[in-house]
């Protein structure tokens, strides 16, 4: 199952992390990939609003600190594995234990250790289509997870689309 | 009064002995950067398990150059905040060991005050209060109120990457290798690099706002280098395109822009707490970046403007040490501020 969302501003990805925050679910799990300066940590900041969390200023960059915890409607857990070389390196920060605690783990360069992540991992990509704007790309084997994703309504974000990806139908049910 | 100090929050095992805040008698640090190297970077296993190792001879020798009896030392200190858990635990467990064993009382230390503290080690004078503290490093970006030493308050902070991380990465997207903030400041400094060459945003954040950002920055390096996305997965090219000319002018640009966020924002501090009532008398900064050629002298230009007496660290106490820690202690101790030994290690800083 696969989708994707246009943002046309950092403003509108932010309004998309919120969307996203308010959509979550207990145990979800979400690897975010993108290049440098994609807006990884700008998304996680929009998820966290979204969760609940009222100030977001702690909503940094995890890549020196590796794990950041954050508070809302459901617990976030917030990892960085950009410094890590080995999914063992991610297993000896306790991620198998955060992924079966009640809550949210997001984790940034997941696509740097793919074996690590659960199988129903939620997979989101962030690519510069232009110099503010971003394809939001997703995907999952979960359908729950999918639902989800499919019913985030970002609020004032007037030029956020969202669409299936060719070949996957309108709405991409597959 | 003579205090031990330890130090384990992240990459270096560190041990310290220092009498009265100010004489350090040793400074002993251990890095693993032999251990991390071929990760590029902190792995979370290795260093608790290098802390293990390294912990007790780095005592040893930290106690030994300082020509001290472990009996001698007056109070044993240990930064307990912020940091990674695992390796926290390893410095705080011993910290507690050794005040339990020798019977003397125990200081908790927080890992990002102590860095404002690193300038007045070594130094005859003390700052003149209240004074702006400037902590710039690879995991924080951070300015405080200082009224004194057991009166910090943070007044602002980076809402998306810390300073030394946004050198580490525009050094990746130049394609100079990690730790890349050193390689970047020599490229820098290269013959004829110009400064005015990239027009790179300083991100100001609002009127009077005292937080840092840099994620804009990062981004507008990655364009000036690899050219704005041109379609979907579309950069015209990478770091390899570039002239030896043109990447140390994007080196340049970087740094005068950094350094410019920098003052932009201590300037907006000293404002704010001069309209405050609470003009500020001194500047205490330390952190990794501090070691940074540009930023001190711009620290120093900057300083001089403003009268204010400026506490810069020695270059072997910007990084992580033990002896900014014992060092800190001190003043914490003459408050009666003792930790005792229900310690526990914490990932987050107290403010």
């Amino acid at each position: 199952m696969k989708g994707e969302f246009l943002t046309a501003s950092p403003e509108e990805t932010l309004a998309l992390g919120q969307a996203l925050g308010r959509a979550l679910a207990p145990g979800l799990v979400i690897a975010l990939t993108g290049h440098l300066g994609a807006g990884k940590t700008l998304l996680v900041k929009g998820i966290a609003a979204g969760n609940g969390l009222p100030d977001t200023r702690n909503v940094t960059s995890p890549t020196f600190t590796l794990v950041q915890e954050y508070e809302g409607r459901l617990p976030i857990r917030h990892l960085d594995v950009y410094r890590l070389k080995a999914a063992k390196d991610l297993l000896a920060l306790g991620f198998e234990e955060m992924c079966a605690a009640p809550g949210v783990v997001i984790v940034e360069w997941a696509d740097q250790m793919p074996e690590a992540m659960p199988h129903d991992t939620l997979w989101i990509k962030i690519e510069s289509t232009a110099d503010t704007t971003r394809r939001i790309t997703w995907q999952t084997s979960d359908p729950k997870a999918a639902a989800r994703i499919r019913s985030a309504t970002p609020a004032g974000a007037p030029n956020c689309t969202r669409r299936g990806i060719a070949g996957e139908g309108p709405d991409d049910q597959r | 009064m003579l205090i031990l100090g330890l130090e384990t929050s992240c990459d270096e095992t560190a041990a310290a002995v220092v009498r009265d805040g100010r004489e350090v008698l040793s400074s002993a640090v251990a890095t693993q950067n032999e251990l991390h190297a071929e990760y590029s970077g902190v792995v979370p296993e290795i260093a608790s398990r290098a802390h293990v190792e390294r912990i007790l001879p780095v005592i040893r020798s930290a106690v030994e150059l300082a020509g001290v009896k472990l009996a001698e030392v007056d109070a044993v200190a240990v930064g307990h905040r912020p940091g990674l858990i695992g390796s926290l635990l390893i410095g705080v467990s011993a910290a507690k060991a050794l005040a339990w064993s020798l019977a003397r009382p125990l200081v908790a230390v927080d890992h990002v005050h102590a860095h404002l503290y690193a300038g007045v080690l070594g130094r005859a004078e003390q700052p003149g209060f209240p004074a702006l503290g400037l902590v710039v490093s690879g995991g924080h970006t951070s300015l405080y109120s200082v009224r004194g030493w057991t009166g910090l308050e943070r007044l602002g902070a980076t809402i998306d990457d810390a300073l030394g991380e946004a050198y580490d990465k525009a050094a990746t997207i130049l394609g100079i290798p990690y730790p890349g903030g050193p390689g970047l400041d020599r490229l820098a400094q290269a013959q004829g690099a110009n400064d005015r060459a990239y027009d790179l945003p300083i991100s100001r954040l609002g009127p009077g706002s005292l937080d840092f950002s840099f994620s804009g920055l990062k981004t507008a390096v990655l364009y000036a280098v690899r050219g704005v996305p041109d379609g979907p997965d579309g950069y015209a090219r990478d770091h390899s395109a570039l002239t030896a000319q043109a990447k140390a002018d994007v080196a340049a640009s970087f740094q005068r822009t950094v350094c410019r966020t920098v003052i932009l924002k201590l300037e907006r501090a000293m404002d704010r707490l001069a309209g405050e009532g609470r003009p500020v008398a001194s500047l205490l900064t330390g952190g990794g970046v501090t070691a940074n050629s540009r930023l001190r002298t711009e620290l120093g230009a900057f300083a001089r403007a403003r009268g204010l007496q400026l506490f810069l660290p020695p270059m072997g106490y910007c990084v992580d040490n033990a002896a900014m820690i014992a060092g800190l202690a001190h003043h914490l101790a003459r408050e009666g501020r003792f930790a005792d030994l229900t310690l526990e290690p914490m990932p987050t800083t107290a403010c």
